[in-house]
């Protein structure tokens, strides 16, 4: 049995830079057969390192490269200064480093600062609710105005949110707004529509939505659509970002008409806003109109019909499509009307006007009553898609009510746009068609602009094809559907 | 006519779910996409930081304050004289520790202290007095506004360097390098390294203070070396070897000059030259006057301290005063010498971080490719780690430019909340003590703040926001 043997040579003028050569070191250290290894220039220091590992060394030198290695045979020997000249080799190979190498940027205000200085830009945050406060935040400070998608945001942080954006004049749209539309860029879920005269200020995404297509169907462009969260009307929140709102749209050129859209909002602060927007108008010259929803107030598409004739152009009825379908069954005399809708103000909506003629509409599918539900509420999308974004997630619910027997009418809101389902209707016409074949009439709100990627035309046309009667105005289809109810019991 | 307030956006910055980026692309809108992750920490807690309305303006102060300060060397002394410390006080890295928790290269340091100082004869008796605390005292270098590399032991009789911030009217301290392996500062205490000590005291520190005296009119601007070092393969930590032979070249003549015997004045360019860390310990200081310049501002997130006494790795920041927060050192990952392996290691020791802290080091490791091995990896493993830290630091150093990356300058600042929000760690460059007391240094490489103390300092700031 031979002992480790310990060599020592000494390359000299060899230099090579002490990190190379400890990870050489390590390198042929790791070898098989190898039982110790040192690799470093013959400085003082290492010498001394040598000799206390138990190898003999004759000469010093900072510019000579000392190899000392401890094996067990001849051939680890060899094979140790072959690993040596391979590592060094190696360590010298040219590696290119890159400025594509900047990682993504892990927070909005970093990714900010990677913008061109001169360029434009906004926020959106759609960051799980406990969290989108603090990159709203991060954006504000980054000067841009933002849109906060996330919803899930506590009351005391908008208030907080929208006071910390205050001095800097940057606009909160938020929390929980999902539409907005920036110099003809859409944010969240956007119709395409042309540009034109008309601003609007939007509590409500969906209400937002209704009024461009419908402003758009006659002809009439908007300048913008400034989202400012479903709660900014309430009283807490006393209307902040829709004053901010409504003062850059009254600075900004291209806006000679602005329309507040909202869902009920909180009396005082409804009365403080329409205070508030009289002197923007005076002071700017442009005129303020109000789309708050409410009982006895206009429904939508009535709004729409005043700002379309308050910019001088005329009124087209909305359009509608006639079931292409017969139905294959008597109809059901179930007496209940059914709403499924995905967006929270065209339900609303719906209900107010329904009301008037059924009385108290339910909001909860359990009831077997009159029944109108948001499938775009938590309760619906805790782990699944937002009905809008993928139609198919909402199948399920319409085959159960189909199925219900004291279903009489259903009524669906089918909102196209920018993020929204490529195809809505494609997961739809099996629900509709068997509905229409049980004697179940189905009413469609389609919330579209002819430009929308989705095809306004192809998506009512497969919808009729299945049975639907197809609506562009929402109001309009919810009376449809009751008068359907009304007829059937 | 003023801009519109409501220009088309040409770009659009998006946090959240990826469908929204698309829908925008898809309108032929440039989107830059952040990967985000949930934070650490209490949300509530860095919601009420971050909502600080003072925060924003602090750190803007706070950060001016760091870049504006000034670093000149104006003298040389014995820690007696320059900092007061009386027979039997010590100063040492990282927040404060007791004996029982001091690791072995703070220990071994410490002794050896008591060596070179007179106030034992045997290792065993130092150990033994500063066991029972017999007239001796010990305290962070930090709470003096000194500094210290690795272990950090200042005893009164070691000289050291005076750097002056004429800006905001603060000098700090730090001892003199006394070169690699066996050393005190990584531990040692053995004869070589008490002698060297006392050759420190009675030759280069008196002749040192003799060439910076010399030039009382036109001190040394520490703050310009290291901006150029930076472009010459330094990084101002791990490698300051440009540094070095910078600050040598500033003070050569006044040593020759000295009319000190020749053989002494050779000795001590040699000892300088052969130290290519000699630097550090001007670099170090520096540091501390850039991060001093910051502290005490309320409101402020920005970290004004990272220092590690090889037990507890602390920080503090600039709206929490001196508060330390601490946690357990980590042990650093790197490479080793001789025969020692990653057993060997020590936990993270050292106020070097001070360098980190202050926008050079492991911020600038872009800058210093001959060390990139270091990270296990490449040059562009290096310049990764260097745009990471732009991530987590308020701004870029207007005057350590990075060559690599088309002089962009380091990144500086370390935002507690921006660490707590990206979970992105500030990478350290580092020397790796032997555990046991007396071994002195086994390897170098990188290491990590345990990343609880960002989440106690911003417990700490939610407080009092």
């Amino acid at each position: 049995m031979i002992g480790p043997m310990r060599r020592v040579q000494i390359r000299r003028g060899a230099y090579v830079d002490s990190v190379a050569l400890m990870q050489v070191s390590k390198q042929v250290g790791a070898l098989e057969g190898v039982t110790a290894a040192l690799v470093a220039m013959a400085t003082d220091l290492n010498v001394e390192l040598a000799t206390q590992m138990g190898f003999q060394v004759s000469e010093t030198g900072a510019n000579h490269m000392l190899i000392a290695v401890e094996a067990d045979t001849d051939e680890a020997h060899e094979a140790a200064l072959a690993e040596v000249d391979a590592a060094l080799n190696e360590s010298s190979l040219p590696s290119s480093p890159g400025s594509d190498l900047e990682p993504a940027p892990a927070l909005l205000g970093a990714a900010a600062r990677r913008l061109p200085r001169d360029q434009t830009a906004v926020a959106l945050v759609s960051t799980p609710g406990d969290h989108a406060f603090v990159d709203a935040i991060d954006a504000l400070d980054a000067g841009l105005h933002t849109m906060l998608f996330s919803d899930n945001v506590s009351i005391e942080q908008e208030v907080s949110l929208k006071e910390y954006a205050d001095p800097s004049g940057l606009l909160v749209m938020g929390p929980d707004c999902g539409t907005a539309v920036i110099g003809g860029v859409g944010l969240g879920f956007a119709n395409v529509v042309r540009p034109g005269p008309v601003g609007i200020v939007a509590a409500s995404g969906t209400g937002a939505q209704q009024l461009m297509c419908l402003l758009d169907a006659c002809g009439v462009g908007i300048s913008h659509c400034l989202g400012v969260g479903g709660r900014d009307l309430s009283e807490p929140v006393a209307g902040r970002s829709t004053r901010r709102a409504l003062e850059l749209l009254a600075q900004d050129e291209a806006t000679e008409l602005i329309v507040v859209v909202s869902k009920p909002p909180a009396p005082g602060v409804a009365r403080a806003i329409r205070g508030h927007a009289a002197s923007v108008a005076d002071s700017h010259g442009v005129p303020v109109m109000f789309a708050l929803l409410g009982p006895g107030e206009p429904d939508l598409t009535a709004s729409a019909r005043q700002v379309v004739e308050a910019t001088g152009a005329t009124w087209a009825e909305p359009r509608h499509w006639q079931s292409r379908r017969a139905p294959s069954a008597a109809r059901r005399a179930g007496g209940s009307l059914r709403g499924l809708f995905t967006g929270g103000t065209l339900r609303d909506e719906a209900r107010l006007i329904a009301t008037e003629r059924l009385g108290p509409i339910g909001t909860d599918l359990a009831d077997t009553a009159h029944t109108m539900v948001d499938l775009g509420d938590d309760e619906f999308t805790r782990g699944r898609p937002h009905p809008m974004v993928d139609a198919s997630s909402r199948t399920d619910l319409l085959l159960a009510q189909i199925d219900e027997p004291r279903t009489s009418v259903l009524l669906l809101d089918v909102v196209l746009g920018l993020a929204a389902d490529p195809d809505p209707a494609a997961s739809l016409v099996g629900p509709v068609g068997t509905a229409t074949e049980q004697g179940v009439p189905v009413v469609v709100s389609l919330v579209g602009s002819r430009d929308d990627p989705q095809g306004l035309e192809r998506q009512a046309a497969a919808l009729a094809d299945a049975g639907a009667r197809v609506h562009l105005s929402n109001a309009e289809a919810t009376r449809k559907a009751v008068d359907l109810v009304e007829g059937a019991s | 006519m003023t801009a519109s307030p409501l220009p088309a956006p040409e770009a659009v910055v998006t946090a959240g779910a990826s469908l929204f980026a698309d829908a925008i692309e898809q309108q032929a809108v440039a989107v830059e996409r952040v990967q985000w992750q949930p934070p650490a920490g209490d949300p509530a807690a860095l919601a009420a930081v971050m909502g600080d309305r003072r925060r924003r303006d602090a750190n803007a102060r706070a950060l001016h304050a760091m870049l504006e300060a000034q670093s000149h060397l104006v003298d040389v002394l014995p820690a007696s004289e320059a900092l007061g410390l009386q027979p039997g006080e010590f100063l040492h890295a990282g927040p404060p520790v007791d004996w029982e928790r001091a690791s072995g290269p703070m220990r071994g340091a410490l002794m050896g202290a008591m060596l070179f100082e007179g106030l034992a004869d045997t290792p065993e008796g130092a150990e033994r007095r500063l066991e029972r605390g017999e007239g001796v005292s010990w305290q962070p270098c930090h709470s003096r506004g000194a500094v210290g590399p690795m272990a950090g032991v200042v005893s009164p009789s070691m000289w050291v360097f005076c750097l002056r911030d004429q800006a905001h009217e603060r000098t700090s301290w730090c001892s003199l390098n006394e070169g690699l392996g066996k050393v005190l500062r990584y531990g040692a205490y053995g004869p070589e390294v008490v002698e060297r000590l006392h050759w420190m005291t009675d030759v280069l520190g008196p002749m040192l203070q003799q060439a910076v005296r010399s030039r009382d009119d036109d001190p040394v601007d520490v703050k310009a070396i290291v901006a150029q070092m930076i472009q010459m393969g330094d990084e101002g930590h791990n490698r300051n070897r440009a540094g070095t032979l910078m600050f040598l070249r500033e003070v050569l003549p006044a040593m020759i000059d000295s009319g000190r015997p020749t053989s002494d004045v050779a000795q001590a360019v040699r000892f300088v030259s052969g130290n290519d860390h000699f630097f550090l310990n001007l670099v170090m200081p520096t540091c501390k006057l850039q991060a001093s310049a910051a502290s005490g501002i309320e409101g402020s997130t920005l970290v004004t301290v990272m220092a590690r006494n090889g037990t507890d790795f602390g920080i503090q920041t600039a709206g929490t005063g001196e508060s330390w927060f601490t946690a357990p050192a980590g042990t650093p990952e790197g490479l080793f010498l001789g025969g020692y392996g990653p057993e060997d290691a020590n936990p993270d020791i050292g106020d070097s971080a001070i360098t980190e802290t202050a926008g050079t080091g492991g911020f600038a490791l872009a800058a210093a490719p001959a060390i990139v091995r270091f990270v296990g990896g490449e040059v562009p493993d290096a310049v990764a780690a260097t745009q990471r830290m732009y991530e987590i630091t308020l701004a870029e150093h207007p005057a350590l430019q990075i060559p690599l990356l088309s002089f962009r300058g380091t990144p500086v600042g370390v935002d507690v909340t921006r660490v707590v929000r990206t979970g992105i760690l500030p990478v350290i460059d580092t020397g790796i003590a032997g555990r046991e007391a007396g071994t002195g240094q086994v390897g170098a490489g990188l290491v990590e703040p345990p990343a609880e103390v960002f989440t106690a300092a911003l417990h700490a700031l939610a407080e009092i926001a």
